[in-house]
């Protein structure tokens, strides 16, 4: 047991309660669960990391349990009620400063102390889709849902609590599905239920969206920043997955080959890779730098969220069995196109320049094209 | 006469042989570009029956030793293995069945009740075939949709106790969709429907169908898709089928496209059986399930059917 959740890389909660943890290297996912005594209603609404070490695993329930399960170990060590069934399903969790922070889909936001019973309780309003800790500032978070506006809460105390509202021209409805954080910067981006993607500087004077965009006809789900800077991937309830830009807000790529809606999405802190999961029963990781889906793995319930440990995820490709059918080996594909392109015309290194480069030469062709037309004329 | 000529040519010329890379479509004039090439499909038909003929003597002169008889390859035989294949004693299926939407259905705590309507303004086509599905499905109450919103529908049919919602779409007086929406907070799977037959067009057809229940046959529904979906077909009809009443609704799944007949049958003798066809007979489709009550904007979807990159393959099926 303790050998296989140590080899786990991946850590994915789903419908029926079983913490499922998927071995990349090894090509296996493994249930942690009794099989005896599953149900329903502990059914795995968010997971989180316990520690910056990444030994602990916090699953919280449908039922209100917040269960603590140690990767080392490989067995659930702590369980704790933090809430019942009537408060909604939890949708987040946190660890800040020693404390465990919880917040329901009715708006209790509550601080548990180690060891004290009292608890901090703030109520964020009704119909909270999503409470998400700042990973650079810990004592901050952001909590959003439908007709809930996205709050940020500086610091959990009673006293000193600065809470941001946003405000909208027209009164659009608001739908806060997921929340990001940017790093190095106070930028928080936002997805919403009316499948557009915004982007708040609490710092700014203006309470308006920096930047807003829209994907899609369908609710935009879960949200994750990638590790290169710049870029947010997104999710909808139709199984459709893209990256766009910060910058101008356009569609940059989309990753293919899920069928149900996105209910977890994450992306690895260091290498460009991606893990959604869904209602379709299967884990995907896609790489982000050409959009090509690197792993399969079907678990056979429905999955409500993901979690992805930062180390080395291997993908050597003589770890690979048949299990998994789309896997590219990443240096040896790079070399070949690389000496494709040198044959035929100039030397490019990075693929964005190939596509640059690309895009550059066709306008070039079209340019002249376009001078002779008026010409003629 | 150019016929004649042909010959002759060959007879004189009997040791010259066409050139090497010959092709029968190099030859320009129509009639004899014909005639060459019906005379090589006969001495390649002369030459096929012959190594037929020849493989028959060797496997009967062989006897019990004669290799076994080469299955030929279908598309279903070629079928790519789906890792979504349900394993009958995987006990986490097992659980999630046992505790899904239908499970109440299974446990046999409700009983179904269906609400047949279609879109807004049928023509006479689909209001037939909506009355014909409604007496093959026991308990079901045909409604006209007085182009209300599916989403009002819902919360009232729950009221009333409906545990199945059917919508049949029509396109140019001919049904091509069907919503099928479970109630209390199901699932909803949206199908298009192809290749109706009422029963006026039907050939050798029996008797109307009588009230009882009838028995349900779901064939290859092997996935965990296919198995929520045979689920939902099953949940339509009463648990407990009346043998008397020898009727028979059978939901079969080929190549993703799932044909709906309905019988009625007698045992002649212990061995053999007749089968009438009565009832409407239609081919579905399904194009995408969604978790909970019919809601297109701003529901999950479970699954959908996605043309560029799910029907890639010809072998490979979700169903």
């Amino acid at each position: 047991m303790a050998s296989k959740s140590q080899s786990c890389s991946i850590w994915v909660g789903s419908e029926t309660g079983i913490l499922k943890g998927v071995s990349l290297s090894k090509q296996q996912a493994f249930n942690f669960c009794e099989m005896s005594c599953l149900s329903r209603d502990q059914e795995v609404c968010v997971l989180e990391w316990g520690d910056p070490l990444e030994s602990e695993v916090l699953v919280g329930c449908a039922n209100g349990t917040v269960k603590a399960f140690s990767t080392e170990k490989g067995i659930f060590t702590e369980s704790k009620e933090c809430g019942d069934a009537t408060q909604g399903k939890f949708t987040g969790l946190a660890m800040m400063d020693g404390s465990l922070v919880t917040c329901a889909e009715s708006g209790i936001l509550k601080v548990w102390k180690e060891g004290c019973t009292d608890t901090i309780e703030i109520n964020v309003g009704n119909g909270v889709c999503r409470m998400r800790q700042n990973p650079s500032r810990r004592s901050q978070v952001a909590t959003g849902g439908k007709e809930n506006p996205l709050k940020v809460e500086r610091s959990i105390s009673p006293v000193s609590n600065m809470v941001k509202n946003d405000w909208l021209d027209l009164r659009v409805p608001v739908w806060v599905r997921d929340i990001g954080f940017i790093p190095d910067s106070d930028k928080i981006v936002t997805c919403t239920g009316y499948h557009q993607m915004r982007v708040y500087d609490p710092s700014s004077p203006q309470r308006r969206p920096v930047l807003e965009a829209e994907f899609g006809e369908y609710p935009l789900t879960a949200l994750s920043l990638p590790a290169s800077q710049g870029t947010v991937v997104v999710g909808n309830t139709h199984g459709q997955l893209a990256v766009l830009d910060l910058r101008k807000g356009l569609v940059r790529g989309c990753l293919k080959g899920l069928a149900g809606g996105v209910r977890g999405l994450q992306c690895h802190p260091t290498l460009p890779l991606v893990a959604s999961c869904g209602l379709d029963r299967f884990l995907r990781v896609h790489s982000l730098e050409d959009r090509s889906l690197l792993h399969k793995v079907y678990l056979k319930s429905r999955l409500n969220c993901v979690l992805l440990s930062s180390r080395n995820l291997e993908l050597s490709g003589a770890d690979l069995s048949g299990e998994v059918e789309e896997v590219k080996q990443e240096g040896e594909e790079d070399g070949e196109t690389d000496e494709v392109w040198d044959a035929m015309e100039t030397v490019t290194d990075k693929t964005n320049k190939r596509a640059t480069e690309k895009a550059a030469e066709e306008n070039a062709v079209k340019g002249p094209k376009k001078r002779r037309k008026v010409a003629k004329k | 006469q150019m016929y004649g000529t042909h010959v002759q040519a060959d007879s004189v010329e009997e040791e010259a042989a066409f050139p090497p890379n010959f092709s029968v479509s190099e030859i320009k004039n129509k009639q004899r570009r014909h005639f060459m090439f019906m005379k090589l499909k006969q001495e390649k038909r002369k030459r096929k029956l012959e190594l037929k003929k020849k493989r028959k003597k060797e496997r009967e002169a062989l006897g019990d030793k004669a290799p076994p008889k080469e299955v030929p390859k279908t598309i279903e035989n070629q079928r790519i293995y789906d890792e979504t294949t349900v394993n009958p004693e995987d006990e986490e299926v097992a659980f999630d069945e046992g505790t899904d939407e239908f499970s109440s259905y299974f446990n046999r705590l409700t009983n179904p009740k269906v609400l047949i309507t279609t879109s807004d303004r049928p023509r006479g086509r689909t209001v037939r075939f909506c009355e014909q599905l409604s007496t093959a499905v026991p308990d079901s109450h045909v409604y006209y949709r007085r182009g209300l919103a599916l989403k009002r529908v819902i919360p009232q049919c729950i009221s009333r106790g409906f545990t199945f919602l059917i919508v049949i779409n029509e396109d140019r007086k001919v049904p091509n969709g069907m919503v099928l929406c479970h109630l209390p907070n199901g699932p909803t799977a949206h199908f298009k429907v192809s290749s109706v037959r009422l029963r006026k067009e039907m050939k050798r057809r029996g008797k109307d169908p009588t009230e009882h229940s009838p028995e349900v046959i779901l064939n290859n529904f092997t996935t965990r898709l296919g198995h929520s979906i045979g689920r939902m077909f099953a949940a339509l009809f009463p648990h407990d089928p009346q043998f008397i009443g020898r009727q028979v609704a059978t939901f079969h799944n080929q190549r993703d496209f799932i044909f709906f007949r309905f019988h009625r049958y007698i045992f002649k003798n212990e061995k053999k059986v007749g089968i009438q066809e009565l009832g409407p007979r239609f081919t579905l489709k399904l194009r995408s399930l969604q978790k909970g009550t019919f809601d297109s904007k701003y529901g999950e979807y479970e699954w959908v059917h996605k043309r560029h990159e799910m029907d890639s393959s010809r072998r490979k099926f979700h169903l």
